[in-house]
């Protein structure tokens, strides 16, 4: 086979993984920049948005018009979170919030063990998306679903920098993620600006979640864990906190995983990640405000 | 406020008194109550040197270590390599390094050997990661505990990969889960509440103030990490040869949530509070248990409700997290001295 063919081939698996992996990390580094909180609940609407399009397809209701539908209810799943557990506990110290999230992600996966039981199921998607599209004569093949990931996944990012830029409610979100009190100060809504950016946060998510589940054809109550740890990687190696570090962290760990698994010996593979996590760690000791952050102090 | 402030005597004769019930409680147990009840005191005492361990550096030191099941797990395989008997080495694990395969250590050997390998992997991984502070270390920490699982996964040689390991000889008896949880918890109170444990509340509360009176932080929280993986390899090696077969997934994220929703429960600054978490997480997960199977009250039918248990056990976090953040018992200790005289102690710390 040719070798720039597989290069090409691959760089694409890489910025459909990467993309799924954006699309968690800049919700999760969303909510970091204005709470200071590592949202482990996070990944979960992944889940509550697959399983979302999941009933409302089986209910009758068209595939695209089911997915709207299950992103919306993850919007609505991290909002109801949002009131429910986050807000008694703002402004508690890290630890305190870091274990709320991680006791939120444990009831909602066995909420979801409760309802769906925790054997995979099917994820129906339309033909169309499995369909394979060749190029060069077969020696590049992708299917419809990883044409669609990267294009949704470019839409909503053109969409937020709309959001953040040109909209005061964004220009807002910002504010706050710069300085919570100070905007709390000047007349911000800081209780309406975080519901939005759990909203927007836990929509990308959810989003995230159903394109996941076409890749892989099944749901489960934990599909979200995986994909959030790895989030949390992206987040914190493109800059926790900032939106576009972890847009250029999601991608960056994409191709490190393409690159472990397609181009070196196949006796490291198994080890991928151990490896991205490893990266994790050399981040966090060397480079803790990642690519893309200003300086903050989080060492000794 | 500090620990015991008994006069010595007082103090041994307490401690002396405590350990005649402990022994009590073990020697009659196992003929008061039926199988079933005594299993799940065996796990409550691992659960209790492993919550209380973790608590040292979690709570004691405000280091928020996710990865405490990682040392976990490393103790469990270690110790079952150690002391699988030389046949069942040849049998389940035919690629193990002769020097390993050739022989098998007994239980309490193993188990040493257990703490001291979680000590020295502690030393060299704290080395670097203890530099971290707030949910950096958590996360860090966390990303120890899943290279943790691939590697046991991936060493096939030594731990049969992600398959059962299996044969581990079931010797954690009741005496044997008492005693050592009696050692764990005076080893670990005496550090806590010696001028050397002292620091580690410093570090915690200020670190700055610390680093002014000449304290260097990472000596002090790397060697309450140590000491905290030495228990959790210990924990490891009683829980391994309790189960007898294990997997990497025994050693996980959901034991790890476990184990942090009882330490958070009962208190994260105090030893008493990790012996407390322990206990009502573990009567109410078994209680709920047993009704997560479905009742029939006659007139009411509850049909089975599988992971509600789980779901309780998550609100009833999340409300001690809103309510009560720093657990049920704070950093107060339930000590001997309680029933006893104090000596006068001067202003708290």
């Amino acid at each position: 086979m040719n070798m720039g063919l597989y290069i090409v081939q691959q760089g694409i698996n890489a910025v459909s993984l990467g993309s799924l992996y954006a699309l968690v990390a800049i919700g999760l580094s969303m909510v970091f920049g204005i709470l200071r909180m590592t949202n482990f609940a996070h990944g979960d609407m992944m889940m509550v948005g697959a399983f979302g399009t999941l009933l409302i397809n089986a209910a009758g209701a068209p595939f695209w018009l089911a997915a709207l539908c299950g992103v919306a209810v993850g919007a609505a799943a991290g909002v109801i979170v949002e009131r429910l557990a986050y807000r008694p506990v703002r402004g508690a110290p890290d630890v305190t919030l870091l274990l709320t999230s991680l006791a939120v992600t444990y009831i909602l996966e066995n909420l979801g063990i409760l309802i769906f039981s925790s054997s995979p199921r099917n994820f129906p998607i339309p033909d169309i998306m499995n369909s394979a599209i060749q190029l060069a004569g077969g020696q590049i093949t992708f299917t419809a679903i990883n044409v669609v990931t990267i294009a949704l996944t470019v839409a909503a990012l053109a969409l937020l920098g709309w959001f953040v830029t040109r909209t005061d409610v964004g220009l807002g979100m910002r504010a706050a993620a710069e300085d919570l009190g100070a905007a709390q100060m000047v007349g911000l809504d800081v209780d309406r600006l975080i519901v939005v950016a759990f909203a927007i946060a836990s929509a990308f998510a959810g989003l995230a979640g159903v394109l996941w589940a076409a890749q892989s054809g099944i749901v489960e109550p934990d599909m979200g864990f995986t994909p959030l740890l790895k989030a949390f990687v992206a987040a914190i190696v493109g800059g926790f906190g900032s939106i576009s570090g972890a847009l250029v962290g999601g991608y960056v760990l994409g191709a490190l995983e393409i690159l472990i698994v397609a181009f070196l010996p196949s006796s490291v593979s198994p080890y991928r990640d151990a490896i991205v996590f490893g990266l994790l760690i050399v981040f966090l000791l060397f480079k803790p405000n990642g690519l893309m952050n200003r300086p903050q102090e989080v060492k000794l | 406020m500090s620990g015991p402030a008994l006069s010595r005597p007082a103090g041994l004769i307490v401690f002396g008194a405590v350990l005649i019930l402990v022994a009590a409680v073990t020697l009659a147990l196992p003929h008061m109550v039926n199988n079933y009840l005594v299993r799940v005191v065996i796990v409550m005492c691992i659960d209790v040197i492993l919550v209380a361990s973790m608590g040292l550096g979690n709570g004691f030191t405000g280091v928020f270590s996710l990865g405490h099941v990682g040392f976990v797990a490393v103790g469990a395989y270690t110790s079952g390599i150690l002391s699988l008997p030389v046949t069942m080495k040849h049998a389940f694990l035919p690629d193990l390094p002769h020097w390993l395969a050739s022989f098998s250590l007994p239980f309490l050997p193993a188990t040493i050997a257990a703490g001291l390998v979680c000590a020295a992997l502690a030393a060299v991984v704290g080395a670097p990661l203890m530099r971290l502070s707030g949910y950096f270390v958590s996360v860090a920490t966390l990303g120890f505990l899943i290279i943790v699982n691939v590697v046991l996964i991936n060493a096939s040689d030594f731990t049969r990969g992600a398959r059962t390991f299996a044969g581990v000889p079931l010797q954690t008896t009741l005496p044997w889960a008492m005693g050592w949880m009696v050692v764990t918890l005076t080893v670990l109170a005496r550090i806590a509440y010696s001028p050397f444990g002292r620091r580690f509340r410093v570090v915690r509360e200020d670190p700055i103030a610390a680093r002014a009176v000449g304290l260097s932080i990472l000596p002090v929280r790397l060697s309450a990490f140590i000491v905290g993986a030495f228990f959790a390899g210990v924990g490891g090696s009683l829980y391994g040869h309790y189960l007898g077969a294990f997997s990497p997934a025994s050693f996980y994220l959901p034991y790890t949530f476990a184990l942090v929703s009882m330490l958070v429960i009962g208190g994260m600054g105090s030893i008493s509070g990790a012996v407390l978490g322990v206990v009502l997480v573990t009567v109410t997960s078994e209680v709920l248990r047993n009704l997560e199977r479905g009742l029939d009250l006659g007139v009411i039918h509850i049909p089975p409700l599988y992971g509600a248990s789980q779901i309780v056990l998550g609100m009833m976090f999340i409300l001690v997290m809103i309510f009560r953040p720093s657990g049920l018992m704070g950093d107060r200790e339930v000590s001997p001295g309680l029933f006893l005289r104090r000596k006068p102690t001067g202003e708290r710390e």
